[in-house]
């Protein structure tokens, strides 16, 4: 009785945060049940995740733009610019990948810098600054790619990163091996972290959660990293796709709520008259948040002209767009201070899961526009609420 | 003179379970400039609101009789239609219009839903030269100094139709010359038949304006004074004003020693570029090891203004003098910067910049120096709910956990989070502004305990309060600010409510 106690004040002081999971878990359960199982294919996954890569990692940067209570629309065509400036190299220049892509990151820092010059130094609003960015780099996508039309990309190396899969080493009843071993470590390296973190704060003589507690969840989150292993064992395992995204995740993750620039982050977002009288350089903050949008940008750009294996005229359009729905349906909020790395990960997902869901189902574009438009709305709506009920 | 334009008879007034006002009876002769003086907080703001039916009939108690009949104003729009106009301290014009809109603006001359602008402009000439302001109508209200500002503002009343005119401290923001002009307006005005209320700090202008001055304090009338009888003196004006005892909340401080100035400031002046005039003016100025030097003076006089100059050294102070640390002089060019020299900065509005209402006490805590929990950069979680928690302890804050969030937390538990902030640095001067706004005598005590064991433990306190008992209750020495100057440096033995009403008045 007392464990179903503990359950149910744990999940109602979190229901904002178990709100997206439980979310995505209806419209995995739905989409799995309509379409007879299709959905939760090893297949079907691995392409959804391995398509929401470029989306997902914009997402990340984006909520901790919203954070600081700005906005970056330029990331769709920075991405598509620094995609087609990547093929260019590869292709017209012969530079190797692993030279290529650290330039690329670079000159997306570099963009994002610019921004954040614009936004702190000069005062421009961020919505104007960057529609500006937005504008410059549309013109600058077709100016680069006006000559040859769209650039295909040979390069292997560069290639794999949108499409090829990490090296299986051996196959195990038809599964891919290092997937498994993979899979097993992040299990292992969960369940080493969460005992280590509940044995410290035993010694500091803090709360914890009961015994019982603590055992569903490690188990609860170990057999969904489980699963979620074996069905991409069951295809062709990890995607590099994927490998990046969940690196961007880890480091975001860890930056955003274990360490001082993290924190600094967030008190910017929440009061940045009060973050000023801190001591909080306000104006380094907007460079940093902005110059890892940019970063992530060139990422982004470099994701999905190696998943198309080419760089088209119209590369980014409109991703800057789906970053930002990915973000809020995440929980951030535009009032600033508020959302999480997880959450935007969790965002991009749930779009994907629409997309890939519906597309299944055959359902018609101009409804899929509508419903993802309808479930955005919903998502901020229910935080709006739930925020409400505790403030 | 024709009897009275207003009365109000019993006035009471309640803000959860605080009484603002209690049984206030406030009478005005028809034709009269008639000043309403207080201390801050004695009630003369709300007495206003209920005046003007911010406060809409039904949430105060009493009656108000305008012009011989009983009123129940619901809105702001209801007391204006009868005649009633306020012109609030902070001006309520639009910036970016001009002159001629904002004098008829929500009182638009239209024909068919269609605004006249032809008539509108010539209307607007003719209220302008009533109020012997002679701008182009169309220039742009931002373009216009502070006073003149006002005087719009004056006009747009005067279009209404106003008979009785309230002014709250009109002149507070305003140079002498310009002070003066209004003061010489208000004279025309009266001799057009427009009765005058107007609330004031200043007593030298009450004294040569007013027919009649009436005395709120803690919520209550104590007298009307009237000129004719030749009452109204300084001298009458501040007793009335001040006249309570000082309750013994101020906990005493047995040893008192003091060491080397700690911060000194010579000749220190600070412009505000965005306000576009000087708000700190050659303030010299210093504060002892173990000193709690307090400084007094009304609203606007420059005190926060003197705070931020030292600590949060805006980009829109240009700063000129010396500010010395410890006998060293420093140049701080940002809060991080005065951190590091041990400065900290309790801010008067707490909700407004001093706190992250989202986060929780622990996180508010620790904000300004997560330093001290970090390792590399990564923050220790459990070292920083353990150290934050001794503050929680030590400054008494109620709440269930660290983890609640200060946006729900009381005004007096809030304050001490952000005291607690910045104890949290460790600092040896602290900048205490207006340390016990709004919160209750409880929370006060405890803050008053908590500097004196700050004192004790070697640190230095300047503390700028509104308050005059707590000044004189908890202050080693006293200077009094006005008009962004230092008016008087007062030793404790000096100090006294009439001392430094005095100079804070001038």
């Amino acid at each position: 009785m007392e464990f179903i106690n503990e359950a149910k004040t744990l999940f109602k002081d979190n229901i904002r945060d178990y709100g997206m999971y439980i979310a995505l878990f209806v419209i995995m359960l739905t989409f799995t049940i309509m379409t007879d199982g299709l959905f939760m294919s090893s297949r079907n996954i691995s392409n959804m995740l391995d398509s929401t890569g470029y989306i997902a990692v914009l997402a990340v940067g984006m909520t901790l733009v919203i954070v600081i209570r700005h906005i970056d629309l330029s990331v769709g065509f920075v991405a598509g610019f620094l995609g087609a400036i990547a093929a260019i190299l590869l292709t017209g220049m012969g530079v190797p990948f692993y030279i290529t892509i650290p330039v690329i990151l670079a000159l997306g820092i570099f963009v994002g810098l610019f921004n954040g010059l614009l936004v702190a130094k000069f005062g421009i609003p961020s919505f104007v600054a960057t529609l500006a960015g937005m504008l410059i780099f549309r013109g600058a996508l077709l100016q680069v790619t006006e000559k040859t039309g769209t650039i295909i990309i040979k390069d292997d190396g560069f290639n794999a990163i949108g499409n090829g899969f990490i090296p299986s080493v051996m196959q195990v009843n038809g599964l891919h091996l290092l997937t498994l071993i993979l899979g097993l470590l992040a299990i292992l390296l969960y369940i080493y972290s969460e005992i280590s973190t509940r044995t410290k704060k035993i010694n500091y003589q803090f709360e914890v959660v009961s015994k019982g507690i603590f055992i569903v969840k490690l188990v609860f989150v170990s057999a969904i990293i489980s699963y979620i292993t074996w069905i991409l064992a069951g295809y062709n395992g990890f995607s590099w796709t994927v490998v990046i995204m969940l690196l961007v995740v880890v480091v975001y993750h860890f930056l955003t709520t274990k360490t001082v620039l993290g924190r600094h982050i967030y008190a910017v977002g929440s009061n940045p008259e009060a973050a000023h009288l801190s001591g909080i350089n306000v104006n380094k903050i907007t460079y940093i948040v902005f110059g890892s949008m940019g970063m992530l940008a060139a990422l982004s750009g470099i994701l999905f002209t190696s998943r198309l294996q080419s760089a088209t005229t119209t590369a980014g359009t409109l991703f800057e767009l789906d970053a930002i729905a990915a973000a809020y349906v995440g929980g951030v909020s535009s009032a600033g201070g508020v959302g999480k790395i997880t959450g935007a990960i969790i965002g991009a997902v749930v779009m994907a899961s629409l997309s890939s869901g519906m597309n299944l189902l055959g359902v018609g574009v101009s409804l899929q526009y509508m419903i993802r438009g309808g479930v955005l709305a919903g998502a901020v709506i229910f935080d709006v609420m739930t925020r409400k009920k505790r403030g | 003179m024709s009897g009275n334009i207003l009365e109000m008879h019993g006035i009471s007034k309640e803000f959860t379970g605080v009484k603002a006002l209690s049984n206030v009876n406030f009478k005005v002769e028809k034709g009269e400039i008639h000043c309403l003086i207080g201390e801050n907080g004695a009630g003369k703001s709300t007495l206003m609101k209920v005046l003007s039916g911010v406060y809409p009939y039904g949430t105060y108690e009493g009656d108000i009789v305008f012009e011989g009949s009983v009123q129940q104003f619901n809105k702001i729009s209801d007391s204006v239609k009868a005649g009633i106009v306020i012109i609030y301290q902070e001006l309520a014009l639009f910036p970016d219009l001009t002159v001629y809109e904002n004098i008829f603006a929500g009182n638009e001359i239209k024909q068919g839903g269609i605004v006249d602008w032809n008539r509108t402009i010539a209307e607007a000439k003719k209220m302008l030269d009533k109020v012997k302001l002679d701008v182009n109508p169309e220039i742009l209200v931002k373009d216009l100094s502070v006073g003149k500002q006002q005087l719009v503002e004056i006009a747009k009343a005067l279009s209404k139709d106003v008979k009785l005119l309230i002014l709250d401290e009109p002149t507070a923001a305003l140079n002498e010359d310009d002070s003066e002009n209004l003061l010489d307006l208000l004279g025309e005005l009266k001799k057009q038949g427009i009765t005058c209320i107007m609330i004031s700090h200043k007593l030298k202008e009450v004294i040569s304006i007013a027919d009649k001055a009436t005395v709120l304090r803690d919520g209550q009338t104590i007298c009307t004074l009237d000129a004719a009888k030749g009452e109204i003196s300084e001298n009458v004006i501040i007793k009335n004003m001040v006249g309570r005892e000082i309750e013994d909340i101020y906990p005493k401080r047995p040893n008192k020693t003091f060491g080397d100035p700690v911060l000194e400031l010579r000749s220190w002046s600070a412009y505000a570029v965005h306000l576009g005039r000087q708000v700190v003016k050659d303030v010299n100025f210093h504060v002892k090891k173990g000193e709690i030097v307090g400084i007094a003076g009304l609203m606007g006089s420059g005190r926060t203004e003197l705070a931020l100059s030292i600590f949060g050294n805006p980009k829109s102070y240009k700063l000129q003098g010396e500010l010395l640390v410890d006998g060293v002089p420093k140049t701080l060019k940002h809060p991080s910067d005065a951190i590091r020299s041990g400065i900290a900065y309790v801010t008067e509005d707490r909700k407004g910049d001093g706190l992250f209402l989202i986060q929780d006490i622990k996180n508010n805590i620790s904000a300004a120096n997560l330093k001290r929990v970090a390792v590399n950069g990564v923050i220790n979680d459990n070292e920083e709910v353990k150290e934050t928690a001794e503050y929680k302890k030590s400054m008494y804050i109620k709440a269930s956990s660290l983890e609640q969030v200060v946006g729900n937390l009381s005004g007096g538990n809030q304050q001490k989070v952000s005291l607690g902030k910045w104890l949290f640095v460790g600092p040896k001067l602290l900048i205490l502004d207006e340390p016990t706004r709004g919160i209750d005598v409880g929370a006060k005590f405890e803050i008053y305990t908590i500097m004196n064991q700050l004192i004790e433990e070697g640190m230095s306190i300047i503390m700028i309060s509104s308050e005059l008992g707590e000044v004189l209750g908890m202050s080693d020495r006293v200077y009094v600010m006005a008009e962004g100057q230092m008016k008087g440096e007062l030793s404790i033995e000096e100090a006294n409510q009439e001392s430094i009403m005095q100079l804070a008045t001038q």
